[in-house]
Parts: structure tokens; sequence; C-alpha cells
């Protein structure tokens, strides 16, 4: 299936734009998008911490993707 | 009352400590957020800010009703900058009221303490020679 990774900060960096389609195999979990993200953008695995938000709500490891979710990457934020 | 604002443009602190204000309050507490001119010695030349919108605004909203819930406090109010700061200028301004100052205390510092932790906000700090993402790597 494809979903859709929004990026801010340095993940926008790491992968070069904002937004992206990525495909990956169904069943996925967002534990499984964060495997094969770090594999295929090494520097991710650099950062202190990597997290994801799906309808504006961060998303625990287990949270199974859809077809189509809009998924945010939120590397470790730096408000205030 | 609880006053959550992002916004591109600069801060007032009156703005925040008149949407706390309130004839029973003992105080209030508002801390100011400033952009410094170092991080370990290399001087900041500015900061970029940028944002998450929907969701910065929605985590902000958690963490007021959070210490609304936690202290006796009357009224919180969050805001924060985005874009580009100059050494100086403010990125954050939170205010809290409360009948007595130990809750106004309390709920302003994990206020900001959490901000820092959950809010999805990215500051770059621009160097003479170079730019960093804050807090990005261990």
């Amino acid at each position: 299936m494809e979903v859709k990774l929004i990026a801010f900060g340095i993940a926008k960096d790491i992968m070069k734009g904002t937004t992206t389609g990525f495909f990956i195999d169904t069943p996925a979990s967002i534990l499984d998008l964060k495997n094969a993200l770090t594999n295929k953008y090494p520097e991710f695995n650099k950062l202190q911490s990597l997290k994801f938000a799906i309808n504006e709500d961060y998303q625990n490891d287990d949270y199974l993707l859809h077809e189509g979710d809009e998924v945010v990457i939120i590397p470790p934020v730096s408000g205030g | 009352m609880i006053d959550i604002q992002l916004s591109e443009h600069p801060l007032a602190e009156k703005a925040c400590y008149d949407a706390v204000s309130d004839p029973s309050a003992g105080g209030m507490v508002v801390f100011v957020g400033t952009v410094r001119n170092q991080t370990k010695g290399k001087k900041v030349v500015r900061l970029e800010f940028e944002s998450f919108v929907p969701m910065a605004k929605k985590e902000m909203l958690k963490i007021a009703e959070y210490v609304s819930h936690q202290w006796d406090t009357l009224h919180v109010s969050i805001h924060h900058r985005v874009g580009s700061l100059e050494v100086g200028e403010v990125p954050v301004i939170i205010a809290v009221s409360a009948p007595h100052r130990k809750a106004a205390f309390e709920a302003c510092q994990y206020a900001i303490d959490t901000l820092k932790e959950t809010v999805p906000i990215w500051k770059k700090e621009i160097f003479e020679d170079g730019e960093v993402w804050v807090a990005a790597h261990p």
C-alpha cells in the first residue's frame, strides 16, 4: 500500500522534500514504517527521537496504517 | 479561560497578561522566552521556527487544559511564534493566573517544560558559518 509522508524540521532535510508517497507491505504498523524509513534513510537512526502523527495526534508503534494515510514525521521538537 | 495562539507576527506580552488578568487572582506568572545570542560560545545570528500548525495548536491546548485541571488556576495563555527571529525577540509567552502564587508558578513551569517536549515546533539556529536543527541529535 501507499501512504503519504509529510516531513518537518530535520526530517525534511533528510528526505529532501516536504511530502512523498511511500510504499510499504501490508499489514504495516508505525513501527514497520519506522524500520522501513530508517532503512531507506539511515540518517533517521542518528536522531534523538523519531515519532509519528496521524490525524494531528501522536500514534504508538503498534498503530496499523491504512492505504492513503497521511503520516507526519515528527523529529525531536524544539519549540520555546 | 484558555487562550492559545500560534503566530507569524511578533508576540505581545500585554495580550497574554490581559488574557489571564482576573479580579479573583492573587497573582500571575508570565514566562517570556527570548532568543539567546550564543550557543556553546558560537554566535547565533537568528533562529528559524517552523511548525505543524494544526497539531501544534492542539498540543498547546492539551497542555493548557492539563494544567487547568492539575492546579488551581484561573486562566492560561500560551502564545508561540513561528518564522525568522532575531536575537532578543520573543518566541514564546506563557501566562498563568491563580488565586495563589504557588499554583501559578508550578503550572507555568510545567507548561513551558512540556511545550518543549511535545509541541511540534522546530527551531534551526543560524550561525555565521552554518546552521543546525536544535535538539535533533543526542
